[in-house]
């Protein structure tokens, strides 16, 4: 793999940018792996990716039924955070948002992490109390956030309006180092790391049935033929129900549309990620200049990568009301992903009842953040059956009641 | 937009009338039951990616639950009934039927 840097974008000054190689290569699947990976989101990558890195597996391939990053990993906001209630919670947002910090140097590709800060506003008392209980628990936990003034927010972000007449801002919770990354260059990043060990990637392929020999996984039927595997990651996200079905076990998964949309560039005008969870809407400025808006989720069951105009309604409504200049803008683009939805708000990385299957899913509206900590935690989990990152997220903890409950801080979309 | 008659009203009702609930026809399990049923009924759902038999609400309107059955890639629905049924009426699952022989199964 040629290593980019300043110096080689100079040398390919010279030579008309002729020297560029392909970031990864597309192989023909092998009849047999180690590990296969369903799925090549940001989550079913990393794990590759940590596989390798952290643990020698390298015989390894990622199927994925259309392109790499075309999911979930390639459709969402991109924020990033780790300010949540539960201990378990924090530790694998808070490894990813680490990881983050030092991502781009460590797959030397440009995945702009900006830690520009996210704000989560506070606009009842009952929200009040919450991020308050949130910043004391973050406190304990080692990550760094406060609860801060509404003349602080303002400070930070002037276009805001504090004293909107029905949600009015009483504070928030801000998180200095989250912020925002390139999502598309995070699993551009992963995939050429990847294929740099000498892992497949396998495109346009998609798993229709998970072959097994009594309880042990065997492979996977594709639309390339079988390949046969020891170990078998299933990282579909949105489709881990049909993926678990294919295998032979149910999962507490609901899977809704998520959508976001984009207005016309405007000069900078918003430095930090601001989240507004009670009214349902959240927005930051790319570095193009387009504000990038998101909102609630679907509440029914549903495949089509859409989501319902009622839903644009209520979220365009909602930040209005505390951004009046949002009023004046046009919006450009608007698109939808499925996202896996548990009941307790929080993923799943766990062994299933299948010998060397493993599932990692369940993310819903909030793994674009988490994806660097969740393949290091659920790679280790693969190749050593154990993971202390993961081991709170097992599939079990539902049947025990030991629910992992994020529905205060992830409630809403992000 | 998505729209259902509420069964029970007549009224064709828009999603922001409604309030969707989920899987229908749960069969509940209670005190006494094994932990295995008891974790089925309050989290596995079936989830499909296809014809889903579905409780709704009529939140707006006459505030009564109704089923229906609805394709959950295409959101075609196959009609909608009322709530104290065990399956769904036959003219509903021979429309399913006859374009999705594989639904249901
Ligand atoms: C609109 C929107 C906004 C969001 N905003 C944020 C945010 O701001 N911050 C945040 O942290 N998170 C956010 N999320 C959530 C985040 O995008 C997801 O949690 C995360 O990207 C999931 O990554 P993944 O790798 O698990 O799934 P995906 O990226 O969806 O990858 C799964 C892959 O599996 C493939 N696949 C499925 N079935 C098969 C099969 N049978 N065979 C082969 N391959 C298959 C799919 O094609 C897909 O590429 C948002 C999501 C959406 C939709
Ligand atoms: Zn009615």
């Amino acid at each position: 793999m040629r290593r980019y840097s300043a110096f080689a974008i100079a040398r390919e000054a010279l030579r008309h940018h002729t020297g560029w190689g392909r970031a990864w290569r597309s192989p023909e699947p092998k009849k047999q792996y180690d590990v296969v990976i369903v799925g090549a989101g940001g989550h079913g990558l990393a794990t590759a990716y940590y596989l390798g890195k952290n643990h020698g597996i390298t015989n390894v391939a990622i199927i994925e039924k259309g392109w790499l990053g075309g999911g979930n990993t390639g459709r969402n906001t991109t924020i990033i955070r780790s300010n949540y209630l539960q201990d378990a919670s924090a530790a694998i947002y808070e490894k990813a948002r680490g990881l983050y910090e030092t991502m781009s140097q460590d797959l030397n590709y440009n995945v702009m992490f900006s830690p520009r800060g996210v704000m989560m506003l506070a606009q009842t008392e009952h929200e009040k109390r919450g991020y308050l209980r949130t910043a004391h628990a973050n406190a304990l936990q080692g990550v760094a956030t406060e609860f801060i003034t509404p003349e602080r927010v303002k400070q930070i972000a002037p276009i805001i309006n504090l004293d909107g007449p029905r949600y009015p801002v009483l504070g928030a919770l801000w998180q200095p180092r989250g912020g925002t990354a390139r999502h598309d260059a995070v699993a551009w990043g992963y995939a050429r790391a990847c294929s740099d060990m000498g892992m497949d990637i396998i495109q346009t392929c998609e798993v229709t049935a998970v072959t097994r020999e009594g309880d042990r996984v065997t492979g996977v039927e594709t639309t390339k033929g079988h390949i046969g595997c020891n170990k078998l990651g299933i990282v579909v996200a949105g489709h881990s129900g049909q993926l678990a079905e294919m295998a032979g076990f149910r999962l507490p998964i609901e899977a809704v549309a998520l959508q976001a949309y984009v207005s016309e560039p405007i000069k900078p005008a918003l430095d930090c990620v601001i989240m507004a969870n009670t009214v349902h809407g959240y927005l930051s400025q790319s570095d193009k200049g387009e504000m990038v808006i998101g909102g609630g989720a679907d509440n029914h069951n549903n495949f089509t990568q859409r989501g319902s105009f009622s839903h644009i309604e209520e979220t365009t409504r909602a930040l209005i009301e505390t951004f009046p200049m949002l009023s004046r803008l046009k919006m450009l683009r608007q698109w939808g992903g499925i996202v896996d939805m548990t009941g307790d708000r929080s993923p799943i990385l766990s062994k299933t009842p299948v010998d060397g299957v493993f599932i990692n899913c369940g993310w819903g509206t909030g793994g674009f953040k988490a994806i660097p900590g969740s393949g290091w935690g659920f790679a280790e989990l693969m190749a050593k059956g154990h993971s202390p990152l993961t081991a709170e997220f097992g599939l079990e903890r539902f049947r025990e009641g030991r629910f992992i409950d994020e529905s205060v801080a992830a409630g809403v979309a992000h | 937009m998505l729209k259902f008659t509420c069964p029970y009203c007549g009224i064709e009702a828009s999603e922001t009338e409604l309030h969707a609930g989920g899987e229908a026809h749960l069969k509940r399990y209670g005190p006494g039951s094994a932990d295995e049923e008891f974790e089925g009924y309050l989290f596995l759902r079936k989830n499909p990616k296809g014809v889903h038999l579905e409780r709704w609400r009529h939140a707006m309107g006459c505030g009564k639950w109704f089923l229906a059955a609805r394709h959950t890639s295409t959101l075609e629905v196959f009609g909608t009934y009322p709530a104290q049924t065990h399956e769904p009426p036959a003219e509903i699952l021979e429309k399913i039927r006859a374009k999705y022989p594989e639904a249901l199964k």
